[in-house]
C-alpha cells in the first residue's frame, strides 16, 4: 500500500461518508423528537431520482437538488400525518415509506425517461462540480500537509462541505437554542413540553420536516455528485447504515460524524480490495460489507457502552382531556 | 385506542381492511392512469394472468406459498408485539440450511429430503430469528433494528458462502451446484394427475403449498389452542399484566422469535428446494418483506394470512403478465405492496375513526 493509494482511499471515504452523514443527522433530530425514522432509505432513493431527473432535464443541478428536498420534504410529511396526527405505527410507516420509494421511482422513471428505470446519464451542468479550495494547487507539494489539504480535503462537490458543515449546526441547534432544547424534551417527555404550552405535534412535525431536507441533499448527493445519473435501488442501504451510524454513535451529533466516517472508510476500503491481510488473517470483502451491522448490534446489545435511545421515541403522543 | 371500542369485532377484522385495502387499489389505479394506461385493462390483464389458465394458477399459488410462510411468521411475532422485520433475512440463512441439507446429505427419496429440508430451513431460520429475539429479550435491543441489521449480515454471509464455499470450481456465477434429481419435490402437476385433474407442468408450485396450508393450521393450533400460544397472545396484549399472571417476557420473546425465524426459514422449502433447486444469491426476492403486508392485511390470523397471501400471488403473477403486456414495470406490485402496508398498518386509525363515526350515527338513529 503506498501513499497514493491512501490519499484515494481517504478522499473516497470523505465522499462516500456524505450522504450517511446527512440521513444519520435526520434520523438524528427525527428520533430526539420522538419518532422513529427507518424510511431515510426510502426518502434518500426518492430524492435521488427527483434530483437525477430534474437536473437531466433542465440541466442545471442545483434545480435538481431543491426538487430533490420537496420530494423527500413531501415523504415526511406522509410520515408525520401517519406517525403524529393519525398516531400510527411509526415503524410500519416507515417500511411502507421504502417500499413507496422503490417502486414509484422505477415506475416513474420507466414512464419518464424509458430505460429500463433509470434517468440517463448526467453531464456538464447536471453534475455537481468538484470544488478546488483555495490553495489546493499551492500547497500541493508540502510534505503531509500537502496531500492531506490538496489530496483529501480539496477537489469534492459543494454538498460535501455543505454535509460536514450540518454537523456544528444540528449540534448549536440541539444543545444550544431554545427549539433545539423543546425538540430534545419532546422526545423524552412529551407530556412536560405540553403542558409549558408548546405544540408537541408542531415540534415532531418540524422535526420531521428538517430530516426531510437533510434526506433531499443526501439523495441529491449520491445521483448528481458520487454517481452521474439515478439507478434503481441505488441507496443500496444506506439509509440502514446511517441508522446504524447513528445508534452507534448513541443519538449525538459528533459522534454521528465518527460514525459515517468509520462506515465510508470501509465502504471505500470494500471497494477498493476484494480481501484484506490483517494479521495475517484475510478479512473477505463481505465480512467488510457487514462490519457497520455487526458492529451496531454490538453496540445495541450493550457489550461495548450501552446505545439508549430518547424515552419517547416511537411513542405516539395522546394529549390528556 | 378510544375509537376502537364502538366498532363491532366483525366489523373491525372485515370493514377496515377491506376499506384499507381499497384505498390502496385506488391509488393504484390513479397511478397506473396518470403513466397513461388504462387500469381497467390493468385489472383485466392481471386477473386474466393469474388466475385464467393453470398456468397462471400455478405461478399465482407458488408465490402465496411463499407469502404464507412469512406471513405467518411476521404474526406469530406481532402476536406477541415483537415486529420482526428480519423474515427476508431468516429466509435467507433458512435457505443455505436447505442447501446444506440437500447437497451433503445423499438422500434416497423426496419425502426424506422434504423432512431434512424442512428441518435444515427451521432450524437455520430459527437460530437467525434467536440472536435478535434473545438480545431484545436479555439485553432490550431493539428488535426492529436488531433484525434490519440481521437482513444485511445474512445477505453479505451468504454472499461469502456462494463465492468462497459452495460455489462449483470453475463457474463465475455467485451459485450452489445443483442438487441431486432424487431431492425433487413433486409439483401440483404430478400431485393433481394422481387424481386426473390436468394442470400446467410448466409453473413451479409444488408440494410445499399443502406444507404451507398445513402451517396455517399448525399455527391458528398453536396461537389459540395451546399453553405457549395463550402465553404469546397475552404477552402481546399486555405485557405488565403477562408477567403479573407469571408469563416470563423474555422466555416468550425468545420462543415467539424461534417459530418466527422458523417459519421464515420454511419458506426455503418451497423456492430453494422446489423452484430452484439450487441456492442463488437472492433467493427471497423481498417474500419477507412482502410478508409483512400479508401479516398486517391478514389481521395477523392465520387464515387472514391463507386469503392475503393468495391476493399477493395474484398481484406478482399478474404484475409480471403486466410488465410483460403493457408499458407498467413489474415495480408497480412495491408500490401497491407499500401502499397496502402503510393503509393497513400505519394510517388504521384515518380508516377507523371514520367508519367508528358512522356506526355511531347508525346507533343513535336506531334509538
Amino acid at each position: 500500500m503506498d501513499w497514493v493509494m491512501v490519499v484515494q482511499i481517504l478522499g473516497s471515504t470523505l465522499r462516500l461518508a456524505t450522504p450517511l452523514l446527512f440521513a444519520c443527522l435526520a434520523g438524528l433530530i427525527s428520533e430526539r423528537a420522538g419518532v422513529f425514522d427507518i424510511g431515510l432509505e426510502g426518502k434518500m432513493l426518492a430524492a435521488a431520482f427527483m434530483a437525477a431527473a430534474i437536473a437531466y432535464a433542465t440541466g442545471n443541478v442545483w434545480l435538481g437538488v431543491a426538487s430533490a428536498i420537496v420530494a423527500s420534504v413531501g415523504i415526511s410529511l406522509l410520515h408525520g400525518v401517519a406517525a403524529i396526527t393519525f398516531r400510527g405505527n411509526q415503524l410500519i410507516s416507515g417500511v411502507a415509506i421504502n417500499f413507496l420509494a422503490a417502486g414509484l421511482t422505477v415506475v416513474v422513471a420507466q414512464n419518464w425517461f424509458s430505460q429500463g428505470g433509470r434517468t440517463p446519464s448526467l453531464s456538464g451542468g447536471g453534475r455537481m462540480a468538484r470544488i478546488d479550495l483555495p490553495f489546493a494547487d499551492a500547497v500541493r507539494d508540502v510534505p503531509v500537509l500537502g496531500p492531506i489539504y490538496s489530496g483529501i480535503l480539496s477537489g469534492h462537490a459543494l454538498l460535501v462541505y455543505v454535509a460536514f458543515l450540518c454537523v456544528p449546526l444540528t449540534w448549536f441547534m440541539l444543545f444550544r437554542t431554545r427549539f433545539g432544547l423543546r425538540l430534545r424534551a419532546v422526545g423524552e417527555n412529551p407530556a412536560a413540553v405540553d403542558t409549558a404550552g408548546i405544540s408537541v405535534v408542531g415540534l415532531r412535525y418540524g422535526a420531521v420536516a428538517i430530516g426531510g431536507v437533510l434526506c433531499g441533499l443526501a439523495g441529491a448527493y449520491l445521483s448528481t455528485g458520487l454517481a452521474a445519473g439515478f439507478v434503481q435501488e441505488m441507496t443500496a442501504g444506506r439509509g440502514f447504515i446511517a441508522l446504524a451510524a447513528m445508534i452507534f454513535a448513541k443519538w449525538r451529533p459528533w459522534h454521528a460524524m465518527g460514525a459515517v466516517l468509520l462506515f465510508g472508510f470501509l465502504e471505500a476500503v470494500a471497494n477498493r480490495f476484494q480481501s484484506i491481510e490483517i494479521l495475517g488473517v484475510s478479512l473477505p470483502v463481505q465480512a467488510m460489507q457487514a462490519l457497520p451491522y455487526i458492529l451496531t448490534v454490538v453496540i445495541l446489545a450493550g457489550f461495548v457502552g450501552k446505545a439508549i435511545p430518547p424515552r419517547a421515541v416511537g411513542t405516539p403522543y395522546v394529549k390528556e382531556h | 385506542m378510544s375509537a376502537k371500542g364502538r366498532i363491532p369485532d366483525w366489523a373491525d377484522v372485515t370493514l377496515v381492511p377491506l376499506v384499507s385495502v381499497a384505498l390502496a387499489f385506488m391509488i393504484s389505479a390513479i397511478l397506473i392512469w396518470a403513466i397513461g394506461e388504462s387500469p381497467w385493462e390493468a385489472v383485466k390483464l392481471m386477473v386474466e394472468g393469474a388466475f385464467g389458465s393453470s398456468y397462471g394458477w400455478g405461478y399465482t399459488l407458488y408465490y402465496a406459498t411463499n407469502f404464507m410462510f412469512t406471513g405467518l411468521a411476521v404474526s406469530v411475532a406481532f402476536q406477541a408485539r415483537l415486529f420482526n422485520i428480519g423474515g427476508e433475512g431468516q429466509a435467507l440463512v433458512g435457505g443455505l440450511g436447505v442447501a446444506l441439507v440437500c447437497l451433503y446429505i445423499p438422500w434416497p427419496h423426496w419425502t426424506l429430503a422434504l423432512v431434512g429440508a424442512m428441518l435444515g430451513g427451521a432450524v437455520f431460520g430459527a437460530l437467525w430469528a434467536l440472536i435478535p429475539g434473545w438480545l431484545q429479550a436479555k439485553r432490550g435491543s431493539h428488535i426492529v433494528i436488531t433484525t434490519i441489521m440481521f437482513n444485511f449480515i445474512a445477505a453479505s454471509l451468504l454472499g461469502y458462502m456462494l463465492v468462497n464455499v459452495l460455489r462449483p470450481q470453475g463457474t463465475q456465477d455467485p451459485s450452489s451446484p445443483r442438487f441431486p434429481p432424487e431431492t425433487a419435490l413433486p409439483s401440483l402437476h404430478e400431485i393433481l394427475a394422481l387424481v386426473g385433474i390436468p394442470f400446467s407442468r410448466v409453473p413451479p408450485v409444488n408440494i410445499s403449498l399443502l406444507i404451507a396450508v398445513a402451517m396455517c393450521f399448525v399455527v391458528w393450533y398453536l396461537l389459540w389452542r395451546t399453553r405457549l400460544g395463550y402465553q404469546i397472545r397475552a404477552f402481546g396484549e399486555s405485557e405488565p399484566a403477562a408477567e403479573y399472571a407469571g408469563i416470563s417476557p423474555a422466555r416468550i420473546t425468545i420462543y415467539a422469535m424461534l417459530i418466527s425465524g422458523a417459519l421464515a426459514g420454511l419458506m426455503a422449502v418451497n423456492s430453494v428446494l422446489g423452484e430452484q433447486q439450487r441456492l442463488v444469491l437472492n433467493a427471497v426476492e423481498g417474500a419477507g418483506f412482502i410478508g409483512i403486508a400479508v401479516a398486517l392485511m391478514g389481521r395477523n390470523h392465520p387464515f387472514g394470512v391463507f386469503l392475503a397471501a393468495i391476493l399477493f400471488g395474484f398481484l406478482y403473477q399478474g404484475g409480471a403478465e403486466l410488465a410483460l403486456w403493457t408499458g407498467i414495470p413489474r415495480e408497480l406490485i412495491v408500490v401497491i405492496q407499500a401502499l397496502v402496508i402503510l393503509f393497513t398498518g400505519a394510517l388504521d386509525n384515518m380508516v377507523r375513526i371514520p367508519i367508528a363515526r358512522l356506526f355511531a350515527q347508525a346507533r343513535a338513529r336506531g334509538r
